[in-house]
């Protein structure tokens, strides 16, 4: 077999060397009742060639050549080759968790370089080294809030990506940790400023807002976190477009940022692998879950890096850790650091202001439903059953916007579209004219 | 005498944040074909920011300069052998990498219609089935994104089941050479933990453990979480009395998959008695570890779990896959969609490779090459536990510890001889832990090189042991303040910080 390094002869000549004859000596002391004295039933080893025959069939079996204005979460961005050009090579991609410094300067350098960009991006002090996704992001946030401040509770926003709320309620469950949710205005698509207030109580430890929210629309922030300090809870704030951040105000209103990176050069690959991140104010830097890099030195005075503040890990404090997360997303992450190095400073901008004026022509001809402001997705009411319309759009080869009666029943043929710098014009049109009829 | 290696020059690089300047970048986007958008007025002034101070501006060839020099401070698996102990670091087939970037897989939105997702949907359903024939177990789940979130899972699980029978019960049992992460995940599910001793052996005592499960507050009981193989790289001869002892009382047996390299195509936890497990395709599985992540955690079940499995469940409907999302019982949802599907592309990949015989051949030579050191290496390290190993053997610095030198100062030495360290300190039932778990991946000349350091090393520390409590002396890092880092952290990159170290 072309992974197995030995030929039979060395084999032969290391069982001799363990005193052995037989490889079936080496697990003769398995419990005769745990053996398996069979073969697997699972067909032969194949070939490089019939691999990738295989999986290609597969991927023919899918929305391959398709136009996409599906957004929720996963966004379509053009990822620059560099990006894998870097996580390709065998030292980042086969290394392993950087606890041995002193040869994993690589990997410790580009964390460190993240965290810093992300504090960047979101305004906030510090970051940790990524997380699981932005959907487990959100609940360890939660449990950070309930830490800090003593407090059991917290209220999310119905306008919080559905799926990250319903990971926030697997996790809460057995934590003692209740979750309420607040409702938002029917006209704009924002968060219900009134209803968040009068959900706010003593036992509040956050509240929990998406922005750009689930509708794609910019929510008031500020307004949001001047409640939320005012009934002493931290706010929560969380993305899941990281690409907005490269237009929009930094949450520097926020006390704790949860977020999904998925736009920088990670492809949507049918929902992970991705990676989430969590930021917050320096005075919660303790009380961060997941793996942290801080610069420190060497014995040469050199500037080194190396992970720290293992105390508050599992490995050290066992049940009374911050969190059971052991992995982050190291090459999701270095992939993201990429992508945020290529496009820079300047290019993070643009690229924002594209997806801005893109998803805009696209509401000039379709109107959306919410009259909040909008990053690169926004609502709208089919013109019949979200169905209809979206399998006439199949038709030529473009997947439509995705049918919101599955999260929000309230909501009838509402869609939610997303446009991106990848969508053309021309399939735009297409897609208004469908709704026009 | 070091063979495996010799010095070469290794490239100096600043932070990107000191190597950028003005004006610089590294893009170029298409040409907009709709009117431009004033981002003032579509969003208002107060939503929109100036710019993200700080952010790098760089050209594309700094880029690229930027992280290959920085990869090249890496240790890597291409490189060579990587001794961690629990950690599984094989090879990582690289036709695994181009099928997951396949364009119909890659770009498949979560949310695409199914009719046009059967192909994904398939490889999902594919691994499923290869995993339960591995396994030997009934159901299984692919959503969590790595084994702690696997853990977790499969905790909830237990637990869901447990209230259906009335009541969660308070307590997981965890022996004491455990991963951290087990105590942890049961904290985190809303149990509370209780560490079972080991014996002589290295196996856990399953006389202590009868004892508990004879006491009166035995049902409070939820489950035992074991790693089978140990820590120790020792199959626990009794798991399946264990299991049966558990049953009786209503716990369960759960199965800690991180060491099931040692087990495939050889023996499966669904026929020793394993209610609920984990695996790591990172680890048994080969996929890449990419310096922490991502990983994969599935959890595989016994039929009586199989109800509160997270949404959505993959079923066929009439021919066709369909995710499930009505099911009343369920534990809810874990993660966002589905899972980190392009690992499980990866791993699917390496199961199609070996295939059945295949996946065997490569366990026998997983246990062959940990017991080819274990031979070669006891007599010059204390070997603590004498019961045959399986995929890892656990020594300790016992003999060193005499001269001064302890298992971390050993495992630096070791970096000047080529070579990763093998887990240093770990599990904590053995004082000085030298945990090497060396997987089927090595030839017999790299491991005939491994083991020629270890005794070189071993040597050293007998006729000189100061010499090695430096090292290593070969890297461009020397050892890193660790104490320094914890005590006042800087986890992010200031201007004013740089000045002085920009010269690095």
């Amino acid at each position: 077999m072309r992974y197995l390094p030995k030929s039979d002869s060395e084999r032969q000549e290391m069982l001799a060397a363990c005193g052995i004859a037989t490889a079936e000596e080496l697990y003769a002391h398995l419990p005769a009742e745990a053996k398996l004295n069979r073969e697997l039933n699972l067909a032969p080893g194949i070939s490089e060639y019939e691999i990738i025959d295989f999986f290609q069939a597969r991927a023919d079996d899918t929305a391959q050549g398709y136009a996409s204005f599906l957004g929720a979460g996963v966004y379509r961005h053009y990822r620059p080759v560099l990006c894998d050009t870097i996580v390709s090579r065998g030292e980042f991609l086969t290394s392993y968790t950087p606890y041995q410094a002193e040869i994993a300067q690589g990997t410790l350098t580009a964390i460190f370089e993240f965290q810093t960009m992300i504090c960047q991006l979101t305004g906030m002090d510090v970051a940790n080294a990524s997380m699981y996704d932005g959907s487990t992001a959100v609940p360890e946030a939660a449990m950070m809030a309930v830490r800090v401040t003593g407090r059991a509770k917290v209220l999310v926003s119905r306008v919080v990506h559905p799926e990250y709320r319903e990971v926030l309620t697997t996790y809460a469950r057995h934590q003692g940790m209740p979750v309420e949710e607040f409702g938002y205005h029917a006209e704009t698509g924002q968060l219900d400023l009134e209803d968040l207030e009068a959900k706010l109580d003593r036992e509040t430890a956050a509240v929990i807002i998406q922005s750009p929210n689930f509708f794609g629309i910019i929510e008031n922030v500020r307004a949001a976190a001047d409640l939320a300090h005012k009934h002493g809870a931290l706010l929560i704030f969380v993305f899941a477009e990281a690409a907005s951040l490269g237009i929009l105000a930094p949450p520097t209103d926020a006390d704790i940022v949860a977020g999904e990176l998925q736009s920088f050069a990670i492809s949507p690959s049918f929902g992970g692998p991705y990676a989430g991140i969590i930021a917050a104010k320096e005075k919660f830097l303790r009380q961060l879950p997941g793996r942290l890099v801080s610069q420190s030195v060497d014995t040469n005075g050199n500037r080194a890096f190396c992970l720290t503040l293992s105390t508050r890990e599992q490995h050290i404090r066992r049940e009374k850790a911050t969190s059971n997360i052991c992995t982050n997303q190291a090459l999701i992450a270095l992939m993201a650091t990429v992508y945020m190095t290529v496009y820079g400073k300047e290019g993070l901008r643009e690229l924002a202001a594209q997806n801005l004026s893109k998803a805009h022509y696209l509401s000039s001809k379709i109107k959306p439903r919410f009259t909040g402001p909008f990053f690169n997705e926004f609502v709208a009411d089919a013109p019949g059953p979200p169905e209809d319309v979206n399998q006439k759009l199949l038709g030529k080869k473009i997947i439509g916007g995705l049918a919101l009666n599955r999260f929000y029943p309230e909501l009838g043929n509402a869609t939610l579209l997303c446009a991106t710098e990848m969508s053309r014009r021309a399939n735009m049109d297409i897609v208004a004219e469908a709704y026009v009829q | 005498m070091i063979r495996k290696v010799r010095p070469h020059i290794v490239q100096n690089e600043a932070l990107l944040f000191e190597e950028s300047s003005p004006g610089k970048s590294g893009y170029q986007l298409p040409t907009l074909d709709v009117p431009s958008v004033d981002p003032h007025l579509a969003l208002g002034s107060g939503n929109v920011r100036d710019e993200i101070e700080g952010f790098p501006e760089v050209s594309e060839v700094e880029a690229i300069r930027h992280f290959t020099r920085l990869s090249t401070w890496n240790y890597a698996i291409d490189l060579g052998l990587y001794p961690l102990g629990s950690c599984t670091m094989k090879y990582n087939p690289r036709v695994n990498e181009l099928v997951a970037r396949l364009e119909g897989l890659a770009w498949a939105h979560p949310y695409q219609p199914e009719s046009l997702s059967q192909g994904a949907m398939q490889v999902i359903a594919d691994l499923e089935s290869a995993l339960l024939e591995i396994t030997g177990m009934d159901a299984i789940t692919l959503q969590p994104a790595a084994g702690a979130h696997g853990e977790l899972t499969g905790i909830l699980l237990v637990r869901a089941y447990l209230e259906s029978q009335g009541n969660p019960r308070k307590r997981i049992l965890v022996p004491d050479s455990a991963h951290g992460t087990n105590p942890a995940t049961a904290s985190m599910a809303g149990y509370s933990v209780q560490n079972i001793k080991s014996n002589e052996k290295g196996m856990m005592d399953v006389e202590q453990l009868a004892g508990l499960l004879e006491r009166d507050d035995a049902h409070d009981i939820a489950a035992l979480m074991v790693t089978n193989p140990s820590t120790l790289g020792i199959f626990e001869e009794d798991i399946a009395k264990v299991a049966g002892i558990l049953h009786a009382k209503g716990a369960m047996l759960y199965m800690d998959g991180a060491n099931m390299n040692a087990l495939v195509g050889l023996t499966r936890p669904g026929d020793f008695g394993v209610d609920v497990m984990h695996l790591n395709l990172h680890k048994t599985f080969s996929t890449p570890h990419g310096g922490g992540g991502p990983g994969s955690g599935p959890v595989a079940i016994k039929k009586h779990l199989e109800p509160f499995l997270p949404v959505p469940v993959l079923k066929k409907v009439s021919g066709a896959w369909h995710f499930d999302y009505d099911r009343p019982q369920s534990i809810g949802r874990v993660r966002a969609f589905y899972g980190n599907f392009g690992v499980l592309v990866r791993a699917l990949a390496y199961i199609l490779a070996h295939g059945g015989p295949g996946l065997r051949n490569a366990t026998v030579d997983a246990l062959m090459n940990a017991n080819y050191i274990r031979r070669k290496l006891e007599p010059h390290y204390d070997l603590p536990y004498s019961s045959p190993s399986m995929h890892e053997v656990v020594f300790s610095d016992d003999r060193q510890s005499a001269h001064g030198v302890k298992t971390g100062d050993l495992a630096k030495r070791l970096i000047d001889y080529g070579f990763h360290p093998y887990t240093v300190s770990f599990p904590t039932i053995v004082h000085g832990a030298i945990m090497i778990e060396p997987t089927e991946t090595e030839s017999k000349r790299e491991l005939d090189l491994f083991i020629d350091a270890m005794i070189s090393i071993a040597k050293e520390i007998d006729t000189d042991p100061k010499s090695v409590l430096q090292a290593p002396y070969s890297t461009r890092t020397t050892r890193v303040d660790e104490v320094m880092a914890a005590r006042r952290p800087i986890v992010r990159w200031k201007p004013d910080r740089s000045s002085s170290q920009a010269a690095d």
